[in-house]
């Protein structure tokens, strides 16, 4: 069953199009996250869903209900602020029960609900307090417990983790996977940290300018990066491109020659100039590479160590390249060391409509 | 130099630097500007008369009497009423308290409006409004005059307070809206998700979270219209003159003696209102002028 529905969405502030034409179909239970660079419409997305925002064209559709002219408290959304949003004058549970008591909820209600809610979150003992006596990471605890209270069938976050530290930003991404595990609700969870849309998400859909340039599973999107913007944006430390050409499957760049053996092509077969993009954990050095379809003999540069992995800098065919070796690699600058790779690992972009071939 | 100290800890401080000697200097300068002629005022106050014929302003009172400030507060004369200022204390207090109430109300709703529910041609009514601000009052004094005569107004109590609330409305306007701006979207949005509407969220989110501008805006009217002496001598009939009104035709009467002391007297009386509320809340007025310089 369809849970969020988005149907030729366009929103223009003037004459910028933030949103255009965008069309998604979420099922029930999904956890879908929008990730992209700032300003790609992703925020603006979810606040057209969540009904703050009046699109220009389009519908939006929440359990088959056609909600594009709704209010967003008659959308049956919950959501999640960056800035975590709590009313500052209320305790936690006058920001909990906010919501109910707009809906005229009998008391006895309200209160199994904020006591259920403060349970899932642990938050119980921090209910007779003020947001200002919270933690960071408390507060966005309560800020998802408001979305909680009010059972609705959609969560809607933005960003929700981005003003906390690295450690608390580890611990509650497990928590809110934990939840959505435990809840099964449809979610939709802004972001551009590209770590927590990996591990968060059943589905990703990544967006630049607007449009959505793939949405697909994590892994897929990983391994088979539709565009060459997609194949950019996600890994770290980034991919590595190769501008050449393509001839009777083998990939000509400067001074090198890439066999293409394993690879999958989209179509057929493809010859012209093309983009060749691997993943710098996808390199392989030392003597395993030697047998690869590919491999070549590089000069180490520059070496950083970073405990669990090294990253390591050569060049190859006239640019930088990253290689992503073991932690405890002996290898330092001046090296020369041999690396390979498969290329059904890699990836081939049209050069100029950097789509995959 | 066997006697050096070895820096450590805080550095020591001259106290009579030549920094100092200026900065304390004009301090006490400016100090003695302002604060000298309102201790004329007080001693000149509180003398009798002949002691004042004797021309020693600065010298403190010989015998101090308190009558002028009775004579001031309830015997003296202003055309024919005689019944001191204390008519015109009653006169302008009921002008201030509609006037302040009602002009806080509807520019702290209007500021929210535009804040935070950008509605159709918001700009331009916020344009319209702050050029408001900028029209010399004396441009609009006469066809005010005609607009209350035909709403029959002119001459009363409600009158006067209707020019006070609309003249309060431009700069009221302005510095609610700026103080709601600041207050994060997010939050607006949240209540929004809650189900809070128009009213809702104004009541119980912004409202709570206002208290420093509603005194900052208090201040500005409670001491603009006490001190207001050109809209009550226009628009008001001699029995409700206000407060000013009244202690300018009391100090300004040119028939008999002038009692320097019940001038005086009648002068810091008119005063004290909006001293009190300076002292009383001063702290918060400075809280709310500074809010929004500093996040958080």
């Amino acid at each position: 069953m369809t849970s969020v529905l988005v149907k030729d969405l366009t929103l223009k502030f003037g004459a910028v199009t933030v949103l255009d034409n965008l069309n998604i179909d979420i099922p029930e239970g999904e956890f879908l996250v929008l990730l992209g660079a700032s300003g790609c419409g992703k925020s603006t997305l979810l606040n057209c869903i969540a009904g703050l925002l009046d699109p220009t064209d389009g519908e939006i559709h929440i359990n088959d209900r056609n909600v594009t002219w709704e209010e967003p408290s008659g959308r049956g959304i919950g959501m999640v602020f960056q800035s975590y949003a709590l009313y500052p004058q209320m305790t936690v549970e006058g920001n909990l029960s906010f919501g109910l008591k707009n809906a005229r909820m009998p008391k006895a209600e309200i209160k199994e609900r904020v006591d259920r809610a403060a349970e899932i979150l642990q938050i119980e003992p921090l209910l007779h307090r003020k947001p200002a006596a919270l933690s960071g990471g408390q507060r966005q605890r309560v800020a998802i417990g408001r979305a909680l209270v009010r059972d609705v069938d959609v969560f809607l976050f933005d960003e929700p983790l981005s003003n906390l530290d690295a450690k608390l930003r580890a611990d509650l991404r497990v928590e809110i996977k934990r939840l959505h595990h435990n809840l099964q609700n449809t979610m939709i969870y802004v972001t551009h940290d590209q770590v927590e849309a990996m591990t968060l998400a059943d589905r990703i859909a990544i967006m630049k300018g607007g449009i959505i340039q793939q949405l697909d599973s994590p892994t897929e999107i990983y391994n088979r990066p539709r565009n060459k913007y997609v194949a950019g944006f996600i890994g770290s430390p980034e991919i590595n491109f190769f501008e050449g050409r393509i001839e009777n499957g083998v990939f000509v760049t400067t001074g090198e020659r890439f066999s293409l053996t394993g690879y999958e092509f989209q179509t057929k077969s493809y010859d012209g100039p093309a983009w060749l993009g691997i993943r710098p954990e996808h390199i392989v050095s030392g003597e395993a590479a030697e047998d690869l379809p590919v491999s070549a003999s590089v000069t180490v540069d520059i070496v950083e160590p970073m405990g669990s992995d090294t990253l390591a800098w050569a060049t190859l065919a006239g640019v930088p390249l990253r290689i992503r070796m073991d932690g405890q690699a002996a290898v330092s600058s001046g090296d020369q060391i041999q690396i390979g790779f498969d290329p059904s690992r890699a990836s081939l972009f049209d050069k100029t409509s950097e789509e995959r071939v | 130099m066997d006697n050096a100290i070895t820096p450590r800890g805080p550095k020591p401080r001259r106290r009579l630097s030549r920094a100092n000697i200026m900065l304390y200097g004009t301090l006490i300068v400016v100090a003695m500007y302002y604060a000298l002629p309102l201790y004329v005022m007080i001693v000149t106050s509180l003398k009798g008369m002949p002691e004042i014929r004797l021309g020693n302003v600065f010298s403190p009172p010989a015998e101090i009497t308190f009558q002028p400030w009775v004579k001031a507060w309830s015997e003296a004369c202003t055309g024919i009423n005689c019944d001191g200022l204390s008519r015109g204390f009653w006169n302008s207090v009921q002008i201030l308290i509609p006037s302040v109430f009602l002009s806080i109300v509807i520019a702290s709703i209007n500021g929210y409006a535009l804040a935070n529910w950008r509605f159709k041609g918001a700009d331009v009514f916020f344009t319209i409004l702050i050029l408001g601000a900028f029209i010399p009052y004396q441009v609009m004094l006469y066809p005010i005059v005609i607009i209350l005569r035909e709403m029959g107004l002119y001459g009363s109590l409600w009158g006067l307070v209707l020019v006070h609330t609309v003249f309060g409305m431009p700069i009221l306007t302005l510095l609610f809206r700026n103080y709601f701006t600041a207050i994060p979207e997010e939050l607006f949005k949240a209540a929004r998700v809650d189900g809070a509407g128009f009213w809702g969220i104004y009541f119980r989110i912004m409202l709570p979270m206002s208290l420093p501008i509603f005194v900052v805006a208090m201040i500005l009217q409670v001491t603009g219209i006490w001190n207001d002496f050109l809209f009550g001598v226009i628009y008001t009939r001699p029995e409700i003159y206000p407060m000013t009104v009244q202690l300018n035709n009391i100090v300004n009467s040119v028939q008999g003696v002038k009692e320097y002391n019940v001038n005086m007297a009648a002068t810091l009386l008119t005063g004290l209102v909006p001293l009190i509320i300076y002292f009383a809340s001063g702290k918060l007025f400075v809280r709310g002028i500074a809010a929004g310089a500093v996040k958080g």
